[in-house]
Parts: structure tokens; C-alpha cells; sequence
């Protein structure tokens, strides 16, 4: 119970921490806003056969892996920053427990994203908020936030041991919107690409979301979603360790 | 010779200093890496969409991801000085404005070309661009007229960085606002009508106009009235720009608020 009080806890202290900072809100309202707005009139414009709909829930999840990236890649950093991260390792609970609330955290800010894209496209687009699976929808989304927040774990701890990580975060932005299919279809890329997409939890996330409101079975694709996030969780929970121990032996905490 | 010491030396070591852009784990992904995925990114959502074609967003982003250099070097070009304690010091020198804020404008220049040559030439190995040989010096002379006038933009950015908080806010802003309102990515005469007006008083617009009929086979001197714009644009940003600088300088100092506003 204690420890269900203290990521419950932890997790809404650090969301609240991330919607205090103009950059994270810039990434997880603004630019997702705009991204939808050149989504919805490319697919408006073009021969394509997809609808704003999809166009909006590509967009949201963009906004979502943005927020989980930069959070992920940065949360350490942060703390360091701040000068928190000693008395978080140095706590009774183990550091992961502390990981996982902030990570879920970044992912959750971003549902900003989602409500933002949506209510922006129906408000200016007329895009029409039928959903297929309107009792799915909001479990989709849940599984979405974990499976990208435990992700977000395993970026966290292996970033912090690259002295350049916000460099790595600026690099991963695109190419995970564009190989996890969040809104241009892995039919549009090379056959190889599908063989990065497939061990990311952000694929899986948006088919199951886009099955939800779209049609489709939602369930494969939230049941996979989950289960890879268990294993970031295992991932993590050895890069944490390893990270731990590196900057015990080498007194580097504080450093970067 | 002093004053153009303050502008050559004084704005190579503010770059390196500042930015730590030149070591090459920084700079390949954020400077090479980030531009490149933007221009395959948006060239692929364009196919999903069936708007246009390859070439249309290979031109739009790889002038526009200039910006990158430019707006984030400008901003933090002065709100590090002033994080970090050293802008005070630096106004306090009878330096030469012009020089000093010229000098630090010149090496987001050179990058921003650097950064769109390199676009131009993984989209011509990756995608389906490839512009006539013979388009080539016309694209050049557009690019770096293009990325002198958003650089002045952005040094007009970076002026407010002298009083604002959060510089890095109104570089990312302006950033993504850009991508959208200048006919990066949606084709310019298909956005609504203020929305033009806004792009026409915005850099990159003009010149990615003109980059996209010279690559197209057009000749300089038919996007004559384009570059001419787009310098124009250039032009009245850098006064703008200059006289922020100089007047949040003063203000600062009338106020002692260099550092706390």
C-alpha cells in the first residue's frame, strides 16, 4: 500500500512539475496542434484514402512520444540540475520505482495532445469524434501512456550515461514518428522498416488507439503494447541497476 | 580592425562557447541527424497523403530546417550570455554593436547552409529528387539569401532574449509556426488568407517559393522578384532585429535589470 501511495503520489507530483514547464507544454499542446493542422490539410488536399480522424489521432500521437522523449531523456538530467538526484537514489525505495511514476508521467502529459488534437480538428476541420470502439477508446489510450512510459525507463538510463542526451532526444523524434507508423502507414516505407517498428511499444500503441476509434479488433494491439512494456520494465530495471552502480563506483552522481 | 576583430573572432568563440555545437556527438544528431529524418518524414506523409510530390518537400525542408541553426543559435547565442553571467560584462566593452552582433549572426549563417546543403544532398541520394545540374548555383544563391534573412529573424529573437524568461519557448514556437505558415509543407496559396499575410512578413516563404521553381528548371532571373523579397524580408528583420538589441541594451541599462528582468 505504501508503495501504491508513493507512485500514485510521485506520479502526480511529477505531472505536475512537467505542466509548470513552458517547453513541455509547447511540445505536448502547440506542436501537436500544428502538426494535426498540416496533417488535416495534407490528407484534405490529397488523393489519399485516410480520414482527419486518423490524421488527428497521428498527430496526438506524436505529441504523446514527443512529451515521453524529451520527459524521458531529460528526467535525470533534470534532477541533477536541480540537485534532487542523490537524495532520489539515496531513498528507502528503489530508484526504478522512483523512474516509473516520472516516466508515466511524461507520457500521460501527453494527453494534452489528444484532447488538443481533437478538439482542434473538430473544432476547425469538422472532423467528425465518432468513435468504433468508444468504451476501448479510453483503455487504449491507458495502455498507450504505459507502454510509452515504460519506454520511457529505458531511454532514461541509458541516456543519463551519454553526457550529449538531449542530442540523441532531438535525433529519435522523427524517426519513431515515421517508423512506428503513428501517422504515415509502414505500406508507404520499405519492407525492412516494419522490422524496427514492430519491437516498439509506439506502433502498438497507435494501432490499438486507431483501432478503437477507427474499427478493428483493439485488443491484439493493447495486449502487445502492455507486454512490451513489461519488458522495457525488465530492460530498465538492469540499465537502472547498471547506472546505479556506475555512478556509486565512479562517485559520478552529480557529475555529468 | 578592432571592429572587425569583435565580428570574426568574437563571433567564432561565442559559437563555439555558447552552443558546444562543434564537438560532433552534438552537432551530427541535432545539426545533420534532426533535419534529415524531418525532410524523409515529411516527404513520406506527403506520398500518404497523395499531395505532391517528392520534390516539392524535399525543397520546402531542406530550406526551412536552416532555421534550426538560426533560431535556437540566436536565441541562445544571448540568453546563454546572460545565463550564464557573461552578457553584462560584454555590454559593459565599448565593442562595436554592429560588429558584435553581426559577428555572432555569421557562423548561423555558415551552419544554416551547411545544414540545408546537406538535406538537399541526402534527398537527392534517398528520395526521388533530383533537380537538373543546371539548377544548382541558382539554388545555392536562394539558400543563402534565404538563410541570411532567417537568420536577422531569428537575431530578432534573440534580441528579446535580453528581457524574456524563456528564449527557448519563442524558438521552438517560432520554429513549428514557420513550418506551417510558410508553405513548407501544406502549398502556400492553399492556406487561408491571414495566414498568407503572415507567412508573406515572415522569412522563408519567398525563398522557398523561388527555391521551388529553380529546382524546377526556372531560371534565376524569373525568381528575380522572390530573392528580392526575401531579401527585402532579411532586410527589415536585421533593422528590427538591431534596433531591439539596442534598445533592450539601453533599457537594461537605465533599469539595472540585465540580469533579474
Amino acid at each position: 500500500m505504501a508503495t501504491l501511495r508513493m507512485l500514485l503520489f510521485s506520479w502526480w507530483f511529477f505531472f505536475r512539475i512537467l505542466t509548470e514547464s513552458g517547453f513541455f507544454i509547447l511540445t505536448s499542446v502547440i506542436q501537436p496542434v500544428l502538426f494535426a493542422t498540416m496533417a488535416f490539410e495534407l490528407f484534405r488536399l490529397g488523393r489519399g484514402e485516410h480520414t482527419l480522424l486518423y490524421a488527428g489521432l497521428g498527430a496526438a500521437m506524436m505529441g504523446i512520444w514527443s512529451s515521453t522523449l524529451f520527459g524521458s531523456g531529460g528526467q535525470i538530467q533534470y534532477a541533477r540540475f536541480r540537485g534532487t538526484l542523490e537524495l532520489q537514489v539515496l531513498a528507502p525505495p528503489s530508484y526504478l520505482l522512483v523512474l516509473v511514476p516520472a516516466m508515466l508521467a511524461t507520457s500521460a502529459l501527453g494527453l494534452y495532445s489528444l484532447v488538443a488534437t481533437l478538439g482542434w480538428g473538430w473544432l476547425l476541420f469538422g472532423m467528425p469524434l465518432h468513435l468504433a470502439h468508444p468504451w476501448l477508446f479510453l483503455p487504449a489510450v491507458v495502455c498507450a501512456v504505459i507502454g510509452l512510459g515504460l519506454l520511457g525507463i529505458v531511454m532514461a538510463s541509458t541516456f543519463v550515461l551519454w553526457r550529449h542526451a538531449n542530442a540523441f532526444s532531438n535525433l529519435l523524434e522523427y524517426p519513431v514518428w515515421l517508423l512506428a507508423g503513428l501517422i504515415v502507414p509502414l505500406s508507404f516505407l520499405p519492407d525492412w522498416a516494419r522490422w524496427i517498428a514492430y519491437p516498439l511499444s509506439p506502433y502498438w500503441a497507435a494501432k490499438g488507439v486507431r483501432a478503437a476509434a477507427l474499427g478493428g479488433n483493439p485488443l491484439p494491439p493493447m495486449a502487445i503494447c502492455l507486454g512490451l512494456g513489461l519488458v522495457y520494465l525488465g530492460i530498465g530495471a538492469l540499465t537502472v541497476s547498471n547506472f546505479e552502480r556506475l555512478a556509486r563506483e565512479k562517485a559520478s552522481l552529480a557529475l555529468a | 580592425m578592432t571592429a572587425l576583430r569583435v565580428f570574426f573572432i568574437g563571433g567564432r568563440i561565442s559559437y563555439r562557447a555558447l552552443f558546444n555545437w562543434l564537438h560532433p556527438t552534438m552537432y551530427i544528431p541535432t545539426m545533420l541527424g534532426s533535419p534529415l529524418f524531418q525532410i524523409l518524414f515529411f516527404a513520406y506523409l506527403g506520398r500518404a497523403a497523395g499531395v505532391r510530390d517528392d520534390t516539392f518537400f524535399v525543397v520546402g525542408n531542406a530550406v526551412q530546417v536552416c532555421c534550426m541553426s538560426a533560431l535556437y543559435g540566436a536565441t541562445q547565442t544571448i540568453g546563454n550570455e546572460r545565463q550564464f553571467g557573461t552578457l553584462a560584462p560584454l555590454l559593459a566593452t565599448p565593442a562595436n554593436r554592429a560588429a558584435l552582433f553581426l559577428g555572432r549572426a555569421l557562423p548561423l549563417i555558415v551552419n544554416g547552409l551547411i545544414v540545408s546543403a546537406f538535406g538537399f544532398v541526402c534527398a537527392w541520394l534517398l528520395l526521388d529528387f533530383d533537380p537538373p545540374a543546371s539548377s544548382i548555383p541558382p539554388l545555392a544563391l536562394v539558400l543563402v539569401v534565404t538563410v541570411c534573412s532567417t537568420t536577422a529573424f531569428a537575431m530578432g529573437l534573440g534580441a528579446i532574449g535580453m528581457r524574456a524568461r524563456d528564449v527557448f519557448f519563442s524558438s521552438n514556437l517560432a520554429y513549428y509556426v514557420m513550418l506551417l505558415v510558410c508553405g513548407v509543407n501544406v502549398p502556400f496559396e492553399e492556406l487561408p488568407g491571414w495566414v498568407q499575410s503572415i507567412g508573406r512578413s515572415l522569412p522563408l516563404t519567398h525563398g522557398i517559393e523561388a527555391a521551388r521553381q529553380v529546382a524546377a528548371g526556372a531560371s534565376l532571373s524569373s525568381v528575380s522578384g522572390l530573392v528580392g523579397a526575401e531579401a527585402a524580408v532579411g532586410a527589415a528583420w536585421g533593422v528590427v532585429a538591431f534596433c531591439l538589441f539596442r534598445l533592450f541594451e539601453a533599457e537594461s541599462r537605465r533599469r539595472a535589470s540585465l540580469e533579474t528582468s
